[in-house]
């Protein structure tokens, strides 16, 4: 007896008429990426339910943890597979229904008899491995018409395959579904977030994030790849680009008074953010601004910083609060990583009064002594793109 | 020599030795550093937390210098973080010295201390457990194994008995971790294991534990999540890492417990202490009349090394807290010995024991 598959279904995708074989050829793709870092997995894509295969259990254990995670399944459930014999069936019904909570539950089994060689009736295996249950768990009451826990038990030429535990899916849309945008990702809070918002919608992401070496630090930059390996579970893998941004920062730091210099960091970004975007034929740029948390996220500073682009900006979590956003972050798992004390590029070189409300005709008169062009074009092209999730290397091994 | 004190300290293992040897030459740096070599240490060590915890099935680990600082931050970890919730604390007379001192000292501090009784084979009863729990008992402090009979506590009961009360639950596994598996339905609150019991080094250690709130009883930089303040030893982090994945129960334990057990009790005046229900890598067994100081010296003529009861209370003069409590009578207390197998003992060790011991029993009765 052996959990070696789960079967996945489809939920709302199955209702979305002519493009539902696109949609659940994008689920197939995004979750073949998103395990692409452990190597035992097979997945098989159906009309209306997909099978996900692995012989390893610690993979399947790392595919219970992720699954609910991905966005497109509406539920999703483990298969039990042992050997044609009523003993076998019997004993992994046990196993497969000790899984799941019992409390006051109802219950029912339901047998497909595929294989008719196999030597016993529908209604005898029915009544042989409900019993056998029931005595196990005294706790459950046997209920025909739709009960809390349904055995299914389907028993085929290779095998007998046994499920009862329904997982809820994130449901929502695969991602992809809904075009490709550009997440500025600084190692914060916030920018994860708003990240998670647009994959939910079905946006695929690319991620751009700017180091500022010597200033940041190798923790601060492993920092925002934990965030980017978080943001690749919901199902589909990012590219992370990593800008290196240290000349450009000191060049404006070089050029503008001081107060203007976090407005006019921005826009660098927001320019470098812009070639990016074309590069990956992305359709927007999506940041993690919230209106009025620092200076730099006043209607005023958006409107300068927004002067330099023409791609639609999205901002998931402008009317959101901070408390609104931390819950969300502690969901997803990104806020463990992103209090971690590292500087990342926009707390270092902080101006002790930046100003609330720059404004746009003097921040350009300020850039335009010089002209930052050829170092943006330096920053965008001297880029590491570094691929998440990433395939695990355990180089301890032979030390552990 | 024939080593049969398993049960004091173990032989490294020639691959933790390696590793001990290798991270000490090339992750030297501190962990804590923010340069390169740092990082490189830290991500060594965090690699060596994982791999407990999943070997352990905890949810947090802690590095220490052994199982005696593993149970004294566990008791006096929860105990000063649970204070305002209860003063009581409930653990078992057979406990280990470092359990039996650490209550000692809580108990100046105003904690309560129950201590279980047990008997003839050094089990306690859950019906006790059952009443001596009150409303204000914030934990239960058990060994799975006892270290000098091997008696070993129903942990998977015990955990039964406290689930869904507020009690936290501690279990001091060193001598047990590697040769017993702790079935997932008795996962403590918190695990004590130690090193050098399983073939790795002594001076490494670990309390793991599942999220609860713990007090530091170490202060320092911080280290350990701040419970265990001090530069943390990548070197035996990874070593007691090694030398957890290399542990594993060896059948034949049974078999050469057994045949032991047939061959002492031929003896005339010779009693085996263990119950049969006992882990079967320690077998304590008695001689009637004789000090257990003489056992132990005559087997070591013939190149074979056991102990008295245990290691830690083998040298003051007292009969071991243990012997005591189970009630063994007079003429055998004082001649108890301890023979404890490990990962190097060998069929042919036992055939020497056995050989070992009958010149010594003819010489001495």
């Amino acid at each position: 007896m052996k959990t070696n598959q789960i079967l996945v279904r489809y939920g709302e995708l199955s209702t979305k008429g002519k493009n539902r074989s696109s949609f659940i050829g994008r689920l197939r793709d995004n979750i073949r990426q998103m395990f692409a870092d452990l190597d035992s997995i097979r997945v098989k894509a159906e009309r209306d339910r997909m099978f996900i295969f692995t012989d390893s259990e610690e993979d399947m254990q790392q595919i219970l943890e992720r699954l609910p995670k991905v966005f497109g399944i509406q539920s999703f459930s483990p298969v039990t597979e042992t050997a044609l014999t009523i003993e076998a069936m019997q004993a992994a019904a046990i196993a497969v229904v000790d899984k799941i909570n019992r409390e006051g539950k109802t219950f029912k089994v339901n047998v497909n008899r595929a294989n008719k060689d196999f030597p016993h009736e529908k209604l005898e295996i029915m009544q042989t491995i409900g019993s056998s249950v029931l005595r196990n768990f005294p706790e459950l009451t046997v209920q025909m018409k739709k009960p809390d826990i349904e055995l299914k038990v389907d028993i085929r030429e290779n095998g007998a395959f046994l499920m009862a535990e329904v997982i809820q899916g994130a449901g929502g849309l695969p991602v992809g579904a809904g075009g490709k945008a550009l997440l500025m990702l600084s190692g914060g809070i916030d920018s994860p977030v708003a990240g998670y918002h647009m994959l939910k919608r079905g946006v695929r992401l690319e991620l751009i994030h700017f180091f500022s070496p010597p200033f940041t630090n190798d923790r601060a930059k492993e920092k925002v790849f934990d965030l980017a390996e978080k943001l690749s579970h919901f199902g589909s893998s990012v590219n992370l680009h990593v800008i290196p941004f240290t000349e450009l920062q000191l060049e404006v730091h070089k050029q503008v008074p001081d107060n203007i210099t976090m407005t006019s960091t921005r826009r660098m970004m927001m320019k470098i953010a812009d070639l990016v975007l074309a590069e990956t034929k992305s359709q927007a740029i999506i940041t993690g601004e919230s209106l009025g948390q620092v200076a730099s996220q006043t209607l005023e500073s958006l409107n300068a910083i927004n002067a330099v682009t023409h791609s639609p900006v999205l901002r998931p979590l402008i009317a959101a609060d901070k408390l609104e956003i931390i819950e969300t972050a502690q969901k997803i798992g990104t806020y463990d990583i992103s209090i971690r004390p590292f500087e990342d590029c926009c707390t270092i070189f902080t101006p002790a009064n930046p100003k609330t409300k720059p404004k746009l005709e003097k921040v350009e008169y300020y850039e335009n002594f010089v002209s930052f062009d050829e170092l943006i074009q330096q920053a965008v092209q001297n880029r590491e793109i570094i691929k998440f999730p990433r395939k695990k290397e355990n180089k301890f091994e032979d030390l552990l | 020599m024939i080593y049969l004190d398993n049960s004091a300290t173990t032989k490294p293992r020639k691959e933790v030795l390696e590793t001990f040897l290798k991270v000490n030459e090339q992750y030297y740096a501190n962990p804590a550093s923010l340069h390169q070599m740092g990082n490189e240490a830290e991500d060594l060590l965090e690699n060596a937390r994982q791999q407990i915890k999943r070997i352990l099935n905890m949810k947090n680990v802690i590095f220490t210098s052994g199982g005696t600082e593993s149970n004294n931050l566990a008791l006096f970890g929860v105990a000063h973080a649970n204070r305002q919730r209860g003063k009581h604390i409930i653990s078992s007379e057979t406990e280990h010295p470092a359990i039996l001192n650490s209550l000692k000292e809580l108990e100046k501090e105003g904690f309560e201390i129950t201590l279980l009784k047990v008997n003839g084979a050094g089990e306690i009863s859950l019906d006790e457990l059952k009443n001596a729990l009150r409303n204000d008992t914030i934990l239960v402090s058990l060994m799975h194994v006892n270290n000098e009979i091997g008696t070993i506590h129903p942990i998977v009961e015990v955990k039964a008995l406290l689930k869904g009360s507020r009690v936290l639950l501690h279990v001091d596994a060193v001598q047990s971790v590697g040769k017993l598996q702790l079935s997932p339905e008795a996962t403590p609150d918190l695990l004590t294991i130690s090193g050098h019991k399983i073939h790795g080094l002594k001076g490494s250690g670990a309390l793991a534990f599942n999220q609860l709130e713990l007090a530091a009883v170490q202060f320092g930089g911080g280290q350990e999540f701040g419970l265990r303040s001090g530069t943390v030893s990548v070197p035996h982090a990874a070593a007691l890492a090694k030398a957890l994945r290399l542990a594993e129960p060896n059948p034949a334990f049974a078999k050469w417990n057994q045949e032991l057990r047939s061959f002492f009790s031929e003896f005339h005046g010779v009693k085996i202490v263990s119950p049969e229900t006992a882990a079967s890598h320690i077998l304590a067994v008695a001689v009637k009349g004789i000090k257990g100081e003489i056992l132990v010296s005559g087997l070591q003529a013939e190149s074979v090394i056991v102990s008295t009861s245990s290691a830690c209370s083998s040298k003051s003069k007292d009969t071991s807290h243990v012997i005591e409590a189970i009630g063994l009578s007079r003429e055998y207390k004082d001649g108890v010995m301890r023979i404890s197998f490990g990962a190097f003992t060998t069929e042919e060790d036992i055939a020497s024991l056995k050989e070992a011991f009958k010149k010594t029993y003819k010489l001495i009765k």
